[in-house]
């Protein structure tokens, strides 16, 4: 991953830290809105809610739409989706790691009579090597 | 049983949980013998797990590191243990050495919980790190990348791109 990538799924994440930006954009994903529409149903003023704007735009999450008068803000999906891929990619991961453990906890109770023979370790990342 | 939970409950932290059938004093072996460990994590393909250490008592450190079959890179991790509850919960400090380095990046805090119900062991990992983007960098990262890693800096195909690889590492 590069560094620009890296720095916006950081940005990513740290706007998504917060639940009053989380409710942002899910006002936002029913359709756009105006600064003034989305200070609505939070008890917060409209300087406030800017200031969170101003991060999940520089996070890359919302736009400001079209229509110069009423600079409405729209929901900007693409950076949530990698983030997501991220964690997904994380979780298999370690899941991985699980399943080899599923293995060989099944193994250590059926008792070392019993054991299934090995299966062979095929090896992997080959593909790597193509970089070079 | 169901597959790994990812989740991020603050800023500087990652929580991954999983439940294994198994009781619980089995699954805390597998987690704190090195001969049992070494079985589980150091059998990703492809990769061998030269060093596997542990000792798992306060103050007393661990050592894992990985090796590539093909072309010898390493890496791994280190750190000291902080808490030790037989059976319950282990605390312990994390480096990443991303290859003959000799020093670590980035540590982190991670408590790993072990809890039975029925027979079926629940295993929470906690990492906290030193901060969000130590927490994002890490997670983008990942161990396979943590690889690639390694390979791109054997290359030398980023010779002029390390400073900024490392950089990212770091974080």
């Amino acid at each position: 991953m590069n560094a620009a990538a890296s720095e916006q799924l950081d940005a990513v994440f740290g706007a998504l830290a917060d639940p009053t930006r989380r409710a942002i954009l899910t006002r936002l994903s029913r359709g756009e809105a105006t600064v003034k529409e989305l200070a609505e149903p939070f008890a917060m003023s409209q300087p406030a809610i800017s200031k969170h704007l101003k991060l999940l735009e520089r996070a890359g999450l919302v736009r400001v739409g079209q229509d110069a008068q009423r600079r409405p803000r729209r929901l900007v999906v693409e950076p949530l989706t990698e983030a997501r891929a991220c964690i997904e990619r994380y979780r298999v991961e370690w899941e991985q790691h699980f399943k080899r453990l599923d293995g060989l906890l099944e193994e250590l109770q059926r008792g070392p009579a019993q054991r299934r023979p090995k299966p062979k370790r095929v090896k992997q990342r080959s593909h790597l090597k193509q970089k070079k | 049983m169901e597959e790994a939970r990812v989740s991020m409950p603050s800023e500087r932290e990652v929580e991954i949980s999983r439940a294994f059938k198994a009781p619980k004093a089995l699954v805390y072996r597998a987690y704190t013998e090195a001969s049992l460990f070494r079985r589980w994590c150091g059998a990703h393909p492809g990769w061998s797990m030269p060093v596997c250490e542990m000792d798992v008592r306060v103050g007393g450190s661990f050592c894992w590191r990985w090796r590539n079959d093909e072309d010898d890179t390493e890496f791994g991790f280190f750190g000291v243990f902080q808490q030790v509850e037989p059976g319950e919960r282990i605390v312990h400090t994390e480096s990443f050495d991303p290859g003959g380095t000799g020093f670590g990046m980035g540590e982190s805090v991670v408590a790993v919980t072990f809890s039975e119900v029925d027979g079926v062991t629940h295993v929470t990992t906690r990492i906290t790190y030193a901060s969000q983007q130590a927490r994002d960098s890490a997670m983008q990262t990942g161990m396979t990348d943590g690889m690639e890693l390694s390979y791109q800096l054997l290359d030398g195909v980023v010779s002029g791109e390390s400073s900024r690889l490392e950089v990212e590492q770091r974080c």
